[in-house]
């Protein structure tokens, strides 16, 4: 029919018209991006944005400060700071790798969590060698693992460390009063020397506390399991989940079942207020003071500033953590490929990483430097957190990450922790009973890895 | 086809679609012609141009990406049907189509009976109609976000209303989002919340257009009104019925924004053990949260066919409506 002939003719124009349009919109882009940057080469007075994208909850890397104090000094070279979500594996990294695949959207600056470094670093093609600025000088500032993980597969230098997690445990005092607790946080400290301790005063608190509305000892299973998982790891081997082939060894690697059976343990104990760590019932929670203690990296303490709130100042406190040293976290600064200042970006990054820099965010967030210049200034070991009444925070973290040594993650780090502590949610709030949990818990680490 | 009149040249034809280029020798005004043919679908192509752009490419690229192994900002090989395989045989993918089957059913039932009778209600001669049919649109105004939100914290297990509310009876605190069944409900009542309203007042447009006269001749008939519902109402209604349920299919099957709100945080998994995980969710899990692209795609396939499935057979069930009698 000729009908049917005009309309496959008409469809053929219209697929020929869509793919001009789709090589046009491609190639303009594409010869737009050089011209922009010669522009800029040449007019050298022109102030340069760097635009800076973070993570995190409350006071996340705490940059303000920092960052308006580079403002201030450095006209031609303006800084945008800008905390894009308070979840790091589940929005902003699906969010950054789109941006890098895409060639276009993601920062001059952006930051990385440590989950995520194994991934990134087997991805070179997407970041700016910051050796070719000059930043391989600062290699003596950093402790050996951080600087050894912002090293990627191409033997390129490609981020550098912003803070370090440490571990300490943060506790209400005010709930700790009431249940007939030490409140002092040397005492509070002393009370919990290993885990099984802790689960004594666990016991003590929920006895005094027998109420299906009253206040719970823990949380939930999340913050708990990756405290312990970080002192477990560095016993057994310096791995979690992967050993450092990139195979998995959720099954074998007995740091990663100890932490799980103490957890359960503590879940079947029923000392948990069975909430999933940042999310909003959560944050209510850390508001309304529904439970009394949790595992706290220094990061943390500006994720519960922030949640709790200025009316509840002085009610937490910081003490030692049960079971020793461990890191749960802490982050990266790098420059992607696609930043069309690399220069300038990595000037600002080197201020950020810098002492300076350090400094500012740890009073700001109370993110703890893993810059050695940085943990010794007298700003930081010396430092008290007003919020958490008063406790030398410098010197009880840098107490905590003075031995501290570097957990291998691997490339698919954060998939797997995220689908297991999925289960150990599961686990906690019952949807999965508590003889099944360790095969889930295997299952699902062993399909987020595949 | 208005535009005959921008062809003078065109002699009078009866039909010009079909006697075609027979005459075309004898003709002088070959552009004429060509004009008169081309024109309506030149004028009509931007709609199809921007559906080849954004409808058809998208298709087709997303089968192209099925049937790779493909990681998000990595490495790509073809791997043909292999993430079909895989898919047809993972427990987690039929999970989540259980779960999307599941709440579609228990969210379109009651609500497509609810605005039937609202609709009825709606067009009877009341005190304020206007009022009460601007009302029952409401909902359909706020975002589903802010729904979803305001619903999940009405569900929370410390401080929820209906906890609260539910105490007073002595039920314990319900973890809403912990099984299957309590999930299901919660998301269900947002979906109902939002898109009862809407239809109804589509079916009430419906109903308007029923000549009167039938109800007047079954009234003289003696007909009750609940009779005059089942027999004059619903079998008119049949088109727009059928027009509904579709909507409602494709809405119900594609559920996303509700499901993820209701889990407070967008890991996508939809609670611990995937209890209200859907299928879309299902899909930007893979893609977005483990950056198995290929995967992904492979799925929306599957959640394309699963929508054609599904609309074809409440279409089959639909179509029989009145004319059963």
């Amino acid at each position: 029919m000729l009908n049917n002939k005009r309309h496959g003719k008409l469809a053929a124009v219209a697929v020929m018209a869509a793919t001009a349009l789709a090589i046009t919109s491609c190639s303009s882009s594409e010869t737009a991006a050089p011209a922009a940057e010669g522009g800029s080469a040449t007019a050298a007075a022109e102030p340069v944005t760097i635009t800076v994208h973070t993570f995190g909850g409350g006071e996340n890397f705490g940059y303000d400060k920092a960052v308006e104090t580079w403002n201030a000094a450095n006209p031609n070279i303006q800084v945008k700071y800008q905390n894009l979500t308070d979840r790091f594996e589940d929005v902003y990294l699906p969010q950054l790798l789109q941006r890098l695949q895409a060639g276009s959207g993601a920062a001059d600056i952006i930051a990385l969590d440590e989950g995520a470094m194994g991934l990134m670093k087997a991805r070179p093609q997407f970041f700016t060698d910051l050796a070719e600025y000059g930043l391989d000088s600062r290699k003596a500032d950093f402790p050996a693992a951080k600087w050894d993980n912002g090293i990627n597969a191409d033997n390129k230098l490609f981020a550098l460390g912003t803070d370090i997690g440490g571990m300490t445990m943060c506790y209400r005092k005010d709930l700790f009063e009431k249940a007939g607790l030490p409140t002092d946080r040397e005492e509070v400290g002393k009370l919990w020397p290993d885990w099984n301790a802790f689960k004594a005063i666990g016991e003590k608190f929920k006895a005094a506390n027998p109420g299906k509305t009253d206040p719970k000892f823990l949380d939930g299973p999340n913050t708990l399991y990756n405290v312990i998982l970080s002192q477990e790891a560095p016993k057994n081997g310096n791995v979690a989940y992967f050993d450092k082939n990139n195979q998995l060894i959720v099954e074998s690697n007995p740091a990663i079942k100890t932490s799980f059976d103490t957890v359960k343990d503590f879940s079947e104990a029923g000392l948990t207020a069975k909430l999933a760590s940042f999310t909003p019932p959560w944050n209510t929670a850390i508001k309304k003071g529904a439970f009394a203690t949790m595992g706290c990296p220094a990061w943390m303490l500006g994720v519960v500033s922030g949640a709790a709130g200025d009316e509840n100042k002085g009610k937490w406190d910081v003490a030692a953590v049960p079971g020793g040293a461990g890191n749960w976290g802490g982050s990266y600064l790098a420059v992607p490929k696609q930043s069309k200042h690399p220069k300038e970006a990595a000037e600002v990054l080197n201020y950020l990483t810098g002492k300076d820099g350090h400094v500012m965010a740890f009073q700001e967030a109370a993110a703890f430097p893993s810059s050695i210049p940085a943990q010794q200034d007298p700003a930081v070991a010396d430092l008290k957190n007003e919020f958490f009444n008063d406790a030398p925070t410098g010197q009880i973290f840098g107490a905590s990450v003075k031995d501290l040594l570097p957990v291998f993650l691997g490339e698919k780090h954060a998939q797997v922790k995220t689908a297991v502590e999925k289960v150990l949610e599961g686990m906690d709030q019952g949807s999965i009973p508590y003889d099944q949990a360790w095969t889930k818990f295997l299952e699902a680490g062993v399909k987020a890895a595949g | 086809m208005t535009l005959h009149v921008d062809s003078p040249a065109a002699p009078p034809r009866p039909s010009p679609r079909r006697s075609g280029g027979r005459r075309g020798p004898k003709q002088s005004g070959g552009w004429s012609r060509f004009d008169l043919r081309a024109t309506p679908y030149f004028l009509v192509s931007p709609y199809f141009l921007l559906f080849a752009i954004f409808g058809i490419f998208p298709l087709g690229y997303t089968l192209w990406v099925s049937l790779h192994d493909w990681e998000l900002a990595g490495d790509k090989t073809l791997v043909g049907f292999d993430n079909y395989i895989e898919l047809i045989t993972d427990e987690a993918f039929w999970n989540a189509v259980v779960n999307t089957l599941g709440m579609f059913v228990m969210s379109t039932i009651p609500q497509l009976v609810l605005a039937l009778l609202l609709a009825n209600a709606l067009n009877k001669r009341i005190r304020g109609r206007l009022f009460f049919r601007l009302g029952v649109l409401l909902p359909l105004i706020t975002s589903v976000v802010a729904v979803a939100v305001v619903f999940t914290q009405l569900y929370g297990r410390d401080y929820g209303m209906i906890n609260w509310f539910l105490s007073f009876f002595g039920v314990d605190a319900i973890n809403w989002q912990n099984e299957k069944w309590s999930a299901w409900i919660a998301i269900s009542t947002m979906i109902d919340w939002r898109w009862t309203g809407y239809n109804s007042i589509i079916l009430l447009a419906a109903m308007q257009t029923i000549p009167k006269d039938l109800y007047e001749a079954a009234s003289i008939d003696g007909a009750t009104p609940k009779r005059q519902f089942w027999q004059i109402t619903i079998p008119m209604l049949r088109p727009t019925i059928i027009f509904v349920v579709f909507i409602s299919t494709i809405g119900g099957l594609t559920l996303f924004t509700e499901p993820v709100m209701f889990d407070g945080n967008p890991t996508m998994s939809g609670g611990s053990t995937g209890q209200y995980q859907t299928v879309a969710m299902f899909i930007v899990k893979e893609a977005f949260r483990d950056f198995d692209f290929g995967y992904a795609a492979a799925a929306s396939w599957l959640l394309f066919v699963l929508i054609l499935l599904g609309t074809l057979i409440n279409y089959s069930f639909t179509r029989r409506i009145g004319g059963s009698k």
